[in-house]
């Protein structure tokens, strides 16, 4: 007999080491989350997967499944806290997706549409984040960063290059890249690096692609990401 | 400045006395800084060269703890502590008054390089405050006629070591003593007695004592010491958390100062439990000053026997201790936090489970214990558990220092056995017309004087041991405005509730404060409060919310006198955002503003 949990109401089976988002996935169940990717071990900075176990909220991409466990996910409570948090990603950021390369394929946006984020309620922060177009290949536009850090890991334990990383801390943390002039093309990221290819939003852009299939056309344009999210990495 | 090759040189040697070891990277930038002034670009890339580690991560631990500096500094850098008691001291005035003498405005380097002025939060020393960090070293009870003196020493470029010692006086401000004040114990007679007892035995007294923590979460400590001793992994690690970053707290600066001997021991006790053969006393930057000192105790305790190889002749007691400096993180306290800055890192919480009982430093099995409940070993070891569980209360074995400071005529620590009812703690250090009590600091609770005859033990009002006191005089929203700040200055940053939720009751209530606020502000700071408390990574998020919480129950009017009689209110100020065209201007005259009165500026 597998162990089991009730994901709202369902019985999900795991294996010992799984993680709630894990076992909810491979069942079929979709948990909404921004900084975990299948590749990479748990992260859990974006708390867009929370979910309520025993009346406490819980970070489904790190914890681990257990024998019994009842959890709420999709649930008006959860979803609201959720929209809650993308409301705070688009305000501390400048997200201007209309003019937005990666409009269609965020992660960010496609989320936003998923959980019926209809305005932004907070108070714009406004931040200055420079652009960093020096590279022959690669754009960064800093002001759409939300920490996810998939990069700093990709090229860290992936490209062995650790291109990126983090600073500063608070409200301002922020990226910055393996140079001492601060530019990117004084650093040794290619174009084909995992880490120049992982940003869920539009932030790491490859230079002359850029709108190559039409907005309106792409992945979350035609699929919602509850959908698409299920079929990657299987 | 120096001159391109002076600095890598300098780096090397330093990161050779480290031992090339990039866990020590925290340590090795503080010392490098202390040569150079700041971390200029240059120094980061050869401290990572020396290190053979990537430039990036260098960068990213300099940006994230206070007292390291990527931008230049003065040669004299003064933090003035900007808690709420402090402030009550009169602070603002005597740092505006600093800032006017030597011609400097606050946050900016004077042109010359000679000075640059800032805040910081509490570096505990609540009980003689206003106080201030002057190159790392504490300035206590500040008066006008003290900041005349530091800024004519300043325009003289007096050497810091050529100062006053009296400017420089800490006093331990001990007023009530109990079990451990209280104690004369001689080097080495409670880890005799604990050798004596074995192993087993000895942790069989600890989970008698029913001791818990005294950091904060109250873990009944044999719990967590049996967990580490059983862990899988050969080697154990003892972690004293002396980051004492609580604001409000200042009772383990007073026993690292007096008992510093009794804290070692208690490591050591910790240590022979466990089967640890590392120890790390883990002391936050604002300490570091104790630094020296703690040193020789701990130079002392091996030449005894008491710490090194064979301890007490006990075969295979092996344990030292190194000591770790902080630089101005209150997450650091964290335990998790803790240890990925011990290993040199961002003081970024980590996933938990696992815990560090099973996976802590590098991975190793780890306890993790405050300085007061490590003190206290030494008394369960002399005296044995039962005697420790039979003082306090049933849930709260034991005593429990407070440190209280605000409106009382005797600041300074007192030491009750757990039980003991706010309104007896009052009236012992001679607080009168008292509206409310912080206990535990930013992160605790707020008292109205309905609740004063409740009890400090873990199931009534639990705390670290902050007490700052509130008479009639004060308005409670400055103090949860001063809490705000102080959150959203210290949140790590790491996950997306505490990073924006933070710097958004800060925005909140500084345009409450204003007098900007309506109803609807106070929904959205209720809203935030609550993905605050549910959805933050550690311990530092979810307690954010509780100053506004507690006052907004207990002092809504405070809250409610600052709104206007509006429902909406933007949040944008067009006013404020002209400040700059102002000041390019040269203008600050009714003209130059646009709607009736000017905002409040202070703060
Ligand atoms: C934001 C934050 C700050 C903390 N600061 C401290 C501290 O300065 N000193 C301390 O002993 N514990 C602090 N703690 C609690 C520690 O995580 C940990 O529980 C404690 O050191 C364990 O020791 P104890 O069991 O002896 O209390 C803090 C916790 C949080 C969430
Ligand atoms: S740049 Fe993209 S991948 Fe990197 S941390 Fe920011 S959002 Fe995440
Ligand atoms: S709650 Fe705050 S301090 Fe804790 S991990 Fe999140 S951002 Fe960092
Ligand atoms: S997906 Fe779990 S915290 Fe980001």
């Amino acid at each position: 007999m597998s162990k089991q949990f009730l994901f709202d109401g369902r019985p999900v089976a795991f294996e010992d080491g799984q993680t709630i988002l894990q076992a909810a996935r491979v069942a079929g169940h979709y948990i909404p989350h921004l900084c975990w990717h299948p590749d990479f071990p748990p992260h859990g900075s974006c708390k867009l997967c929370i979910v309520k176990v025993a009346g406490r909220h819980v970070s489904s991409c790190a914890m681990p499944a257990k024998e019994g466990m009842e959890v709420e996910s999709n649930t008006p409570e959860i979803n609201g806290e959720r929209r809650a948090l993308l409301q705070m990603l688009f305000v501390e950021g400048n997200h201007f997706c209309p003019s937005c390369e990666k409009s269609g394929n965020c992660q960010l946006q496609a989320l936003a549409y998923d959980l019926e984020m209809t305005g932004e309620r907070f108070a714009h922060f406004f931040p200055e984040r420079p652009v960093d177009a020096s590279h022959p290949d690669v754009l960064l536009d800093f002001n759409r960063c939300i920490f996810c850090e998939l990069c700093v890991r990709a090229s860290r334990d992936v490209d062995g290059k650790n291109v990126f990383a983090l600073t500063e801390r608070g409200i301002n943390k922020h990226l910055v890249v393996n140079a001492e002039s601060g530019r990117l093309a004084d650093t040794d990221l290619a174009a084909d690096d995992l880490a120049a290819n992982i940003c869920p939003v539009g932030v790491i852009l490859k230079k002359r692609v850029g709108f190559a299939k039409p907005i309106g056309e792409r992945t979350y344009d035609v699929k919602p990401i509850h959908l698409v999210a299920m079929e990657d990495g299987k | 400045m120096i001159p391109e090759d002076v600095p890598a040189a300098l780096v090397r040697r330093i990161v050779g006395r480290h031992g090339g070891d990039a866990t020590r990277l925290l340590q090795i930038l503080i010392d490098v800084q202390d040569e150079t002034g700041w971390l200029a670009p240059g120094v980061i890339t050869a401290v990572a060269s020396a290190l053979s580690i990537p430039r990036s991560r260098v960068e990213g631990v300099a940006g994230f703890y206070q007292f390291l500096h990527k931008q230049p500094v003065g040669r004299f850098h003064l933090l003035f502590a900007d808690n709420i008691t402090e402030r009550m001291q009169g602070s603002v005035e005597l740092m505006a008054s600093l800032c006017s003498k030597l011609w400097v405005e606050p946050g900016r380097l004077s042109e010359d390089g000679l000075v640059s002025v800032g805040t910081t939060s509490c570096i505990g020393m609540g009980d003689q405050g206003p106080s201030l960090l002057v190159n790392g070293q504490p300035l206590t009870r500040l008066s006008h006629q003290r900041i005349n003196q530091v800024a004519e020493l300043i325009r003289r470029e007096v050497p810091l070591p050529g100062w006053p010692a009296e400017l420089f006086r800490v006093d331990d401000n001990i007023h009530r003593r109990d079990a451990l004040l209280s104690l004369d114990m001689a080097p080495g007679a409670a880890l005799r007695a604990a050798v004596a007892l074995g192993r087993d035995g000895w942790m069989e007294q600890m989970r008698a004592s029913n001791l818990r923590g005294r950091g904060g979460a109250g873990f009944t400590t044999a719990v967590k010491w049996m967990a580490c001793r059983d862990a899988p992994g050969a080697e154990k690690v003892v972690v004293c958390n002396a980051d004492e970053g609580e604001p409000g707290t200042f009772k383990d600066r007073v026993l690292l100062t007096r008992m510093a001997d009794m804290l070692f021991e208690g490591m050591t006790l910790a240590a022979w439990a466990v089967g640890a053969r590392r120890g790390f006393l883990y002391l936050r930057g604002e300490y570091r000053y104790l630094l020296a000192p703690l040193l020789e105790a701990i130079d002392l305790r091996r030449a005894e026997n008491l710490l090194g190889r064979g301890i007490l002749g006990a075969p295979g007691f092996d344990f030292d201790i190194e000591i770790h400096l902080g630089a101005g993180a209150y997450v650091c306290g964290e335990e998790t936090a803790l240890l990925e800055s011990l290993e040199g890192k961002r003081g970024t919480p980590r996933i938990r489970p696992p815990f560090p009982v099973s996976h802590g430093y590098l991975g190793r099995p780890t306890v993790v214990n405050n300085v007061e409940t490590l003190a206290k070993t030494c008394l369960i070891a002399l005296h044995g558990g039962e005697a420790f569980a039979a003082t306090g209360t049933a849930q709260s074995a034991g005593t429990k220092l407070l440190s209280i400071s605000g409106d009382c005529a005797q600041p300074g620590i007192y030491e009750y056995p757990f039980g003991v009812p706010i309104e007896r703690v009052l009236e012992d250090c001679g607080a009168s017309d008292i509206q409310a009590v912080q206990v535990g600091g930013a992160s605790g609770i707020t008292l109205a004087s309905y609740e004063f005859h409740r009890r400090i033990a873990f199931e009534d009002v639990p705390t670290a041991g902050a007490f700052m006191v509130f008479d009639s005089s004060r308005d409670l929203f400055d103090v949860a405005r001063n809490f705000v700040d102080f959150f959203a200055h210290e949140s790590c940053g790491f996950c997306t509730p505490c990073r924006v939720g933070t710097a958004l009751l800060k925005k909140a209530m500084k345009k409450l404060a204003e007098g900007r606020g309506a109803k609807t502000d106070l929904a959205d700071i209720e809203w935030i409060d609550r993905l605050l408390k549910n959805a933050s990574h550690c311990g530092l998020g979810s307690a954010a919310p509780n100053p506004v919480v507690d006052t907004l129950l207990k002092f809504r009017p405070a809250y409610e006198r600052r709104l206007q009689s509006l429902d909406f209110e933007p949040a944008f100020d067009l006013d404020a955002a002209l400040a700059a065209a102002r000041r390019a201007s040269g203008r600050d005259d009714p003209a130059a503003h646009i709607g009736a009165e000017e905002a409040d500026q202070k703060g």
